[in-house]
């Protein structure tokens, strides 16, 4: 079987759901190979890539992998194709890892796909784009294929691959070197799951009503263990930080599962989260046109419905 | 210092959007074209620069003819100069090939800062800023929700799913901005009026330096095989609360093993 190289998302010495997913995704296109860029590996990680099907990890983890923006994973992979000659390289459809994807097009003279939610038989990409309104079937026509996959597009399933370690030497070249992280500033967010990453999301929009209020959001998000989201309402209005947003100038998001409270689903905001698995909306107008994408509605005030729900969670766990 | 502002006409998201079912490009005649929202903000940002550290704002754009629109709007926001990138032989460019053609461009015009908005509401692929730095061969600095040039030093922040990355390197360098990193401002009248005489060069691929071959569909590293109109979501169940509608939306949960 041909090899596929998988970038591997991680955070403080732990990889990233999205990893396991894309490992999964790829043991169906041929044989997963993982690359592990940056410091923070581990026996743990190594395990980990390879209970979910990696036949190697290639570990590159010296500091100046990751002190420059983007360019020197980049690199790092590039050589690694050039070495390896693997059927593709997948990475997750995140906005570094898409851009590490877009320099690496240029590096190594290959098509790239960008947020693919699907990967089929002779690396067809599936795409939903103009908010959802239209499903791409879409292929590189050149070259090595780079694929970014959106996180959620593959349920994980564990299977054992060697997980054979590998170290690569690898050489920052200066040309790398020319965007340099000085600092990394973490802003508080609790122990939610990242917001682009997570299975189930809950967001608020205009009817929340205040800052105050999403703490009604926050509480249903946390009896599900799930990310808060929110409108361009809501995060223009103030209510909640613009990180959070989900939409069209925001994140978006495919989770299993999302609710959407008091928004009422403008174009704007369908574009990041149409291809949710499941929808549900709570909201007062019923002829709000979240209610044409939801699986279950509730036409109501969510400040009634929502604690309703979290309490019935609670109750049932 | 010499900014060029990188900006896109896109179809209106308002609008219906479609592929053309000839060659599964973007049906640029089926919508009105707009400007795409993030490149307002990257135009008042380049506007916001040059009012601090003088020079001369250029907008870039490749598109076809109606794109002259998108570039008015950015000259009566206060823009110097426009380049306009126009040639049959770029329509149905992947990002690789339009990467290529405004990299080839930018070399022609010189700069010392290119900034762009961090994604289109069409394309959404989020991967220019960095393609253009890498063809260009200068700093990326992308994602920005702030800026800050000193002489040549810029810095800027990046925002992450943890929050920002401050980052540092020096001029030339190529920035993309976030949404919420400034107010773009509304062209006055006499923004409007002043537009109008701005100077707009027109450059084809044999001007730039592009290299045919590598540009439009048939020059693209990806291709469409098909496409089709998603289908509406199946029709759900909305009820109506009667006092027990958080109870019901639990039993839905419940039913999808979501609790």
């Amino acid at each position: 079987m041909s090899e596929i190289l998988v970038l591997v998302e991680h955070v403080e010495g732990q990889v990233k759901k999205v990893t396991l997913e894309l490992l999964t995704l790829a043991r169906t296109l041929g044989t997963p190979s993982a690359v592990w860029a940056g410091p923070g590996y581990s026996a743990e990680a190594q395990a980990k890539l390879a209970e979910h099907g990696a036949e190697k990890v290639y570990v590159a983890d010296s500091a100046d992998i990751s002190d420059y923006v983007v360019a020197p994973k980049a690199e790092l992979l590039a050589q690694l194709v050039s070495e390896k000659s693997p059927a593709a390289v997948l990475v997750a459809a995140t906005a570094e890892a898409k851009e590490i994807a877009g320099r690496l097009a240029i590096k190594i003279d290959s098509g790239v796909l960008t947020d693919a939610v699907g990967v089929g038989d002779g690396l067809v990409a599936d795409q939903s784009i103009f908010g959802g309104g239209v499903n791409v079937h879409s292929r590189v026509t050149k070259g090595t294929p780079i694929i970014a996959v959106r996180p959620n597009a593959t349920p994980v399933e564990a299977a054992a691959g060697a997980g054979t370690e590998e170290r690569v030497s690898v050489t920052v070249s200066d040309a790398a070197r020319a965007a340099r992280v000085v600092e990394r500033v973490k802003e508080e967010k609790g122990a939610r799951p990242e917001l682009t990453e997570a299975a189930i999301v809950v967001s608020g929009g205009r009817g929340v009503g205040s800052a105050e209020n999403f703490a009604v959001i926050e509480r249903l998000a946390d009896s599900l263990g799930a990310a808060v989201g929110a409108s361009r309402a809501a995060t223009d209005a103030g209510w909640y930080p613009h990180q959070f947003q989900v939409g069209q100038t925001g994140k978006t998001v495919s989770p299993q599962l999302y609710i959407a409270a008091g928004i009422s689903g403008a174009i704007q905001h369908r574009a990041g989260m149409q291809t949710a698995k499941t929808i549900v909306a709570v909201n007062k107008d019923p002829e709000a046109p979240i209610f044409e994408l939801a699986d279950f509605g509730v036409v109501g005030d969510l400040h009634q419905v929502v604690p309703q729900l979290t309490d019935e969670i609670s109750k049932r766990k | 210092m010499n900014i060029v502002v990188c900006v896109k006409q896109v179809p209106d998201t308002a609008t219906e959007r479609k592929l053309r079912s000839d060659d599964k490009t973007i049906d640029r005649d089926a919508a009105d074209g707009v400007i795409n929202e993030l490149c307002e903000y990257a135009v008042e940002e380049a506007l916001r620069l040059k009012e601090a550290h003088g020079g001369e704002v250029t907008v870039l754009t490749m598109g076809p003819d109606k794109a002259s629109d998108t570039i008015r709007k950015a000259l009566a926001m206060g823009a110097d100069k426009a380049v306009h990138l126009v040639d049959d032989a770029l329509h149905g460019s992947d990002a690789l090939g339009t990467s290529y053609a405004l990299a080839q461009t930018l070399r022609k015009i010189g700069f010392d800062l290119v900034v762009l908005g961090s994604e289109s509401t069409d394309a959404r692929t989020g991967v220019l800023a960095a393609m253009l730095a890498e063809r260009l061969g200068v700093p990326q600095l992308t994602f920005a929700n702030k800026v800050e040039v000193d002489g040549s030093a810029i810095t800027v922040q990046r925002v992450t799913d943890y929050g920002y990355d401050r980052v540092e390197a020096s001029l030339p360098a190529v920035v993309s901005v976030v949404e919420k990193i400034n107010e773009p401002r509304y062209p006055s009248f006499k923004g409007i009026m002043a537009a109008k005489k701005k100077p707009v060069e027109k450059l084809g691929v044999a001007d730039a330096e592009i290299d045919a071959a590598q540009v439009g569909l048939a020059g693209s590293w990806s291709e469409v095989a098909d496409f089709a109109v998603a289908p509406p979501r199946a029709a759900g169940t909305v009820v109506k609360d009667e006092g027990d509608g958080g109870v019901k939306a639990a039993d839905f949960l419940a039913s999808k093993k979501f609790v």
